[in-house]
């Protein structure tokens, strides 16, 4: 699916059909962090701290242009988690991307082959933000 | 204390903290991500960080306490504070974790010890020298001037 976005015209859009964006991260601090770093690419942001959370979420509002998902987390990993979104035939067309601290290539693989989008290094920067402008629903 | 003195200690102890390691880059992109509509974002990120790191030293003394230590639970723990630390830039902290966990895929009690010693050092040493940087900000804005930008 082509974007008619360029890399210029990215960012959240017009606040009628602003980019909403979920966070699921265990860490009150990478929440904030990566929560703040979404924002001021003025996307709307919604954090919650588990993947069981942002499938009740996900449940009552499908208006979820991208999830961005931590990989560690106790419960339900970010894989558990987008195996089930593209398991599911209403959420399986929401890009997922998952963040680690680990830079484990077999981890990154089965998560691409899963079908995530991309997968970030935390600390997450700025520019990885960037970069999935044009990833967004 | 007057502005350009505060102003000057500022610029030295900022310039230290990051020499002597214990703060790294990933605090100056905290920084980078602070405006006028975010005005108290790095205060709030590592009030955040505090909170967290104390409730997980807490965790890694009760786990390493047990008779019987289920590691794997301690390097849970480990892994969060090697997280959390490295969002904020707490690089030392962050080092020591990484160390910490080595000593738990070992299984070596006696090292995971050491170790939570060490992090529980190096956790307080940040957290004061932070505070210290908060508050000469503070002075720095109570004197009417503004909070030298070092990057």
């Amino acid at each position: 699916m082509l974007s008619p976005r360029g890399p210029k015209a990215c960012g959240g859009g017009a606040a009628d059909r602003q980019i909403h964006v979920l966070a699921v991260d265990d860490s009150s601090v990478d929440r904030a962090v990566i929560a703040r770093l979404l924002r001021s690419s003025k996307y709307r942001v919604t954090t919650v701290d588990s993947g069981k959370k942002a499938l009740e979420l996900l449940g009552l509002e499908p208006n979820v242009n991208m999830i961005i998902t931590d990989y560690w987390m106790p419960e339900m990993t970010g894989y558990e988690l987008l195996k089930i979104v593209k398991e599911s035939s209403e959420l399986r067309e929401i890009p997922v991307v998952i963040m680690s601290s680990e830079n484990v290539p077999n981890r990154i693989n089965r998560c691409l082959e899963e079908g995530a989008e991309d997968f970030l290094l935390k600390p997450v920067r700025p520019s990885d933000v960037a970069r999935l402008c044009n990833r967004m629903r | 204390m007057e502005l350009g003195s505060l102003q000057r200690r500022y610029i030295d102890f900022t310039t230290a903290l990051f020499r002597e390691g214990f703060l790294d880059n990933q605090y100056t992109q905290l920084q980078q991500l602070q405006d006028e509509s975010n005005p108290e974002f790095v205060l709030e990120v590592v009030t955040l960080f505090f909170e967290d790191s104390e409730k997980l030293l807490d965790e890694l003394s009760r786990t390493l306490d047990q008779q019987v230590v289920d590691y794997k639970k301690v390097d849970a723990h480990v892994h969060q504070l090697k997280g959390s630390s490295a969002s904020i830039g707490a690089q030392r902290v962050k080092n020591v974790c990484m160390a910490f966990r080595n000593f738990c895929e070992e299984r070596n009690q006696e090292g995971c010890l050491r170790c939570l010693q060490q992090v529980r050092q190096e956790y307080f040493l940040v957290k004061s020298k932070l505070e210290t940087l908060f508050r000469l900000e503070k002075q720095i804005l109570a004197a009417g001037g503004s909070v030298p930008v070092l990057w």
